[in-house]
């Protein structure tokens, strides 16, 4: 078994270190170096997100050409790919045409699938009580409910009678709650991530 | 920001950090209290198991955040998984495929299945379009990775990662297609979707959590522990906090 390069360690350490510093320590030297690192990395975003999509092409050219399975979405994919490239590159994705012609096929599109994702939630709903049949499932759907019903506009209807609008106002604050909770718990895990990146111990790249 | 928030900040990273350190020296802390058993996971090794025995493949989603966004922290649990993951599966006829949404994510996931092939000493079998990146939006991402559930014959999903509520129909598909689904992501709103979706749906802090019980690592059990030690110092916090403001309201006057 190969052993991880110490470089490539001490290198992600040194620059984790200085943009953390950066974040504490207002010295005008660790602040720009920090912004010169960042810059780097947006950069280098940039470089991996088209890497990603020639990476997307390449799997659909040999899904396209495969000769036993061919696969026709991809051979779609790299044709609407191919014709919005040259599109782009020939008017400018500035170009307002461009815009209209991309827009008015990508938002149809994606309006259905969030029309299929409010079907899809609200069936998943009617059968958990049937896949979760803990006290967990039973209060979900009941909180669901009952947050929709609150989201729904006779809230602030509620807020006015006098001995409801203080456990409507009550309930209501219930969601931001949990959330905070969650958030928390969150937080603490994502802190402890970076730690553990930062300290070497965790090494989610290779090297 | 003010003084004594960055002051607390930096304090509550040394605690993390010393803690960090205390649980993964400590051979008293290692060897002591195991991890609470869950369902979810005695699952997902199940699932995994099953589908090296069928022949069938296991996808890892990493999910459609980009890594240098502020919730990215699932995402680099995804990847310590992916690793875990394809160490675990590679002896199976169909390795693991590992998808997402970003292009820097898509190149850590071929690293992260490259060092998986290595440790196995199984290099030359490495194919990095295991590792790709299936759309650039969350829509596209998702109109990607459902396809995958038939064509590439996969049986468990393994999704960590940033989502948002749409992941829903991914579970719905694999719920069609009769694969296992273990989820977990950072988004509020995808977990709820998850929650009622997916078979196993992993809540808040459980997420990071999934290393540990794939047995990536003494660290990442390190890691839980001194999670739990900031929760607890949190909760402590939180509790004294609400005492002090309301024994200010009773008192009339500022206590700190």
């Amino acid at each position: 078994m190969k052993m991880r390069s110490p470089v490539v360690a001490a290198v992600t350490i040194a620059v984790g270190l200085i943009v953390l510093l950066g974040y504490f320590l207002p010295s005008l030297l660790v602040q720009n170096l920090r912004a010169l690192l960042i810059n780097w990395g947006v950069s280098l975003a940039g470089v991996a997100a088209l890497i990603g999509i020639l990476n997307l092409l390449a799997v659909h050219w040999r899904k396209a050409n495969d000769k036993g399975n061919r696969n026709f979405y991809s051979l779609l994919l790299l044709l609407a790919f191919s014709v919005t490239f040259a599109a782009g590159m020939w008017l400018t994705p500035a170009d307002p045409g461009f815009q209209h012609v991309i827009t008015s096929i990508q938002i149809p599109v994606e309006t259905s699938l969030m029309a299929l994702l409010a079907i899809t939630l609200g069936y998943a709903g009617l059968r958990l009580l049937q896949r979760r049949k803990g006290i967990m499932g039973i209060l979900f759907v009941i909180g669901a409910i009952v947050f929709i019903l609150f989201s729904s506009g006779f809230l602030p209807v509620l807020q006015q009678l006098p001995l409801v609008g203080g456990v409507a106002s009550l309930v209501n604050r219930l969601p931001v709650a949990g959330a905070r909770g969650i958030l928390l718990g969150v937080a603490i895990g994502s802190m402890m991530t970076g730690l553990r990146i930062f300290l070497g111990a965790d090494r989610p790249y290779n090297g | 920001m003010s003084d004594i928030e960055y002051i607390f900040n930096l304090g509550f990273l040394l605690i993390g950090a010393l803690a960090l350190l205390f649980f993964s020296v400590s051979k008293r802390a290692r060897a002591g209290g195991r991890l609470r058993s869950m369902e979810a996971f005695q699952k997902l090794r199940r699932a995994i198991g099953l589908s090296v025995e069928e022949g069938k493949r296991l996808h890892v989603s990493l999910g459609n955040n980009s890594i240098l966004g502020p919730n990215n922290a699932s995402a680099l649990v995804g990847l310590s998984t992916l690793e875990r993951v394809a160490q675990i599966s590679l002896i199976g006829d169909r390795p693991p495929v590992a998808t997402s949404g970003d292009g820097s994510l898509a190149i850590l996931s071929q690293d992260a299945l490259q060092a998986a092939y290595r440790s196995n000493n199984a290099l030359e079998q490495y194919d990095p379009d295991r590792g790709r990146q299936a759309g650039v939006t969350p829509f596209s991402y998702l109109a990607g990775i459902i396809p995958i559930l038939p064509t590439e014959q996969v049986s468990t999903n393994l999704l960590v990662g940033y989502y948002g509520p749409e992941i829903a129909l991914f579970c719905e598909a694999a719920e069609r297609q009769g694969a296992f689904t273990l989820a977990a992501s950072e988004s509020l709103a995808a977990q709820a979707a998850l929650y009622a979706t997916a078979h196993e749906p992993l809540i808040g802090e459980e997420l990071f959590a999934i290393p540990a019980y794939l047995q990536a690592g003494p660290v990442h059990q390190a890691s839980l522990r001194s999670q739990d030690v900031l929760r607890w110092l949190v909760v402590f916090l939180l509790v004294a906090g609400a005492i002090l403001k309301l024994a200010e309201s009773v008192l009339g006057a500022p206590l700190l």
